[in-house]
């Protein structure tokens, strides 16, 4: 499905990705783990084709193609979508505005978004402007609410687990579980690992100063996290 | 007033606005009436509501009311010298002088007391003679605890070069409510100067929305308020979109003349190609009151020009004036998300404009659909 080769990436005059690989096979639940800053939000951000993320080498394959050129809508069209961290707040563009568009193209009944939107709790929010004074819970919602409308191939979930209170968590859980089908391949990203538990994932990794430096068993890489903190992956013998 | 005299106010330059040789234009009959292009900016032809007008170059084609209370008729019906050139004078400037000495129909929407008009009156003024003068009076009376909504649209034929001065006054009475929304849409070679000017008596409010949504060759206009009865409102927004080379200078002005009034003026300029665009706003307190404006300028093109003029005046202790201003690009980060979302490029840009444009104006559901048709189209939408 997917598969990034040596990937080494700019922003802002600095290196922040450094020859990252990484597969996702298909139907493959992947839980990226690390620290603030260690480069996860930036290697979504350059799978969905930020044009702020300048790539200096390597190449991002999907499908057997290579998407190291494509514009973002692009990959939107064949597949990818991410779940932003910290989206935009875009004044006059409502957030049923963009699902509607979003659902034309995808050919998605628009009442089955309703009933998502009324299942989250943020029915009152489809004719608010995108992101404009909502809650941090609310953000993550309604970028929920848009992927369930793209209903994409490989979803890249952000930091769905940050901000978002313990109740709130439960609705996200249960919807990102929706979205997670068998054949959906997915990268969720957490530095908290609170979203695991809603997750069936098949392997974690974990990135360290823009590397991935460790991957294996979901659950016993978080016990250890949670033991011993980010530090001791530093040191780790399995680095690979 | 002396025509030799007006005629010679021809020749003078108006204080805003680029030159225009009005003696060029002379009014002609009616030649034809395209009924797509009325429909590209909202106007139905076979519109049935409370009350329409339809005037084509100088000829009123269509006028009529089927409401009991509700008056809808012609500047030439009405021929009431007391209800007319009260509120605007003759040799205000070349333009009004030139509607004064060559002007021709206007629609006149009269609302008797008391009375609440539901739907939309429909108001259209088309011009297709080539070289012709447009300059109608139309004149919209609300007595006394009325209410009354007014929807015209301007626009001319596609190849037709002229010049369109219409002449507005506007009387809302105590407690009465006029919502009127004005559409235009016009082509590269027009010259367009409108003349409006309002008068608000006690409890009354005034809710103005003005839309250009296509190239022009040059467009000034200026409406006038005058709150001059206690509590009277006055919310005046425009969006002005400058597309190819148009020269378009629109502000609006609001005096609070009396305790309790407020005004609030609000414009989204958004320059693309090689528009300039002046956006001008003034507010004068000359009693306790409170007034507001909002000048935004959105920049789609490194030759265009914005230019905001936010002015307030005050003459009272009490009075409260404030204003915002600014002028700006679309935020690459915004395009992104969009577009990360699977929206082409083009589109996402559209989207932001249109978004940028939307105000929120006080209309009636009805006229905020025919806002919400206007700003997709001049969006590219």
């Amino acid at each position: 499905m997917l598969e990034i080769r040596d990937l080494t990436v700019e922003a802002s005059g600095r290196i922040i990705l450094d020859s990252v690989k990484l597969t996702v096979r298909d139907g493959e639940k992947v839980l990226l783990l690390g620290p603030n800053g260690s480069g996860k939000s930036s290697l979504m951000q350059t799978i969905m084709g930020n044009p702020s993320y300048k790539i200096l080498s390597g190449s991002i394959m999907f499908n057997g193609r290579d998407i190291t050129g494509l514009s973002p809508e692009e990959r939107a069209r064949i597949g990818i979508g991410l779940i932003f961290q910290i989206p935009p707040k875009v004044k006059g563009v409502r957030l049923m505005d963009l699902i509607e568009r979003i659902a034309k193209m995808r050919g998605i009944d628009l009442d089955e978004i309703r009933r998502k939107a009324e299942e989250l709790r943020i029915s009152h929010l489809l004719e608010r402007d995108l992101n404009v004074g909502f809650s941090g819970g609310e953000m993550k919602k309604a970028e929920l609410l848009i992927m369930l409308s793209q209903r994409p191939k490989l979803a890249l979930i952000d930091e769905i687990d940050s901000g978002v209170d313990v109740e709130s968590m439960e609705h996200v859980g249960s919807s990102l579980n929706g979205i997670l089908s068998s054949d959906t391949s997915a990268i969720v990203v957490t530095h908290t690992g609170y979203i695991s538990k809603y997750i069936n994932a098949d392997i974690a990794y974990v990135m360290l100063n823009g590397r991935i430096v460790c991957s294996g068993d979901p659950n016993s890489i978080l016990d250890n996290i949670r033991r011993e903190g980010f530090e001791a992956c530093m040191s780790c013998k399995r680095a690979i | 007033m002396q025509k030799s005299y007006l005629m010679s106010i021809l020749d003078k330059k108006a204080p805003y606005g680029i030159d225009i040789d009005v003696k060029k234009f002379i009014p002609a009959e009616a030649l034809k009436l395209d009924e797509e292009r009325l429909k590209e900016i909202g106007i139905d032809p076979d519109y049935s509501g409370p009350g329409t007008y339809y005037q084509v170059d100088s000829s009123v084609v269509k006028r009529a009311s089927n409401v009991s209370g509700l008056k809808v008729t012609s500047f030439e019906e009405l021929n009431d010298p007391e209800l007319s050139w009260k509120l605007i004078s003759p040799d205000q400037d070349k333009y009004t002088a030139a509607a004064a000495l060559y002007g021709k129909g206007g629609y006149v929407v009269v609302v008797d007391e008391g009375v609440k008009v539901e739907k939309p009156v429909q108001t259209c003024l088309f011009m297709s003679a080539p070289g012709s003068l447009q300059a109608p009076h139309n004149i919209i009376i609300a007595k006394d605890n009325s209410e009354v909504s007014v929807f015209t649209g301007c626009t001319i034929m596609k190849e037709a070069v002229g010049l369109h001065v219409g002449i507005t006054e506007f009387y809302v009475g105590r407690n009465a409510r006029v919502n009127f929304l004005m559409i235009h849409s016009w082509n590269p070679d027009a010259h367009v100067r409108p003349r409006t000017a309002a008068i608000v008596e006690e409890g009354g409010q005034f809710v103005y929305h003005y839309v250009n949504i296509s190239p022009v060759s040059s467009l000034q206009t200026y409406p006038k308020v005058r709150l001059v009865g206690r509590n009277a409102r006055a919310h005046l927004s425009s969006v002005i979109v400058g597309k190819g080379n148009s020269n378009v200078d629109v502000g609006s002005e609001v005096s609070l003349e009396a305790p309790g009034t407020r005004a609030e003026i609000i414009s989204r300029n958004v320059a693309m190609d090689r528009s300039t665009i002046f956006a001008r706003a003034r507010i004068i307190a000359r009693a306790e009151g409170r007034g507001h404006t909002e000048c935004m300028g959105l920049m789609l093109s490194e030759e265009a020009n914005i230019v905001t003029i936010p002015e307030l005046e005050s003459s009272v202790k009490e009075a409260e004036l404030t204003h915002e201003a600014a002028v700006g690009k679309l935020k690459e980060e915004e395009i992104y998300y969009l577009t990360s979302k699977g929206i082409e490029r083009r589109d996402a840009i559209s989207m932001l404009v249109r978004g940028f444009m939307r105000v929120d104006v006080e209309l009636p559901p009805v006229l905020r659909k025919q806002v919400e048709f206007a700003t997709a189209m001049a969006a590219g939408l």
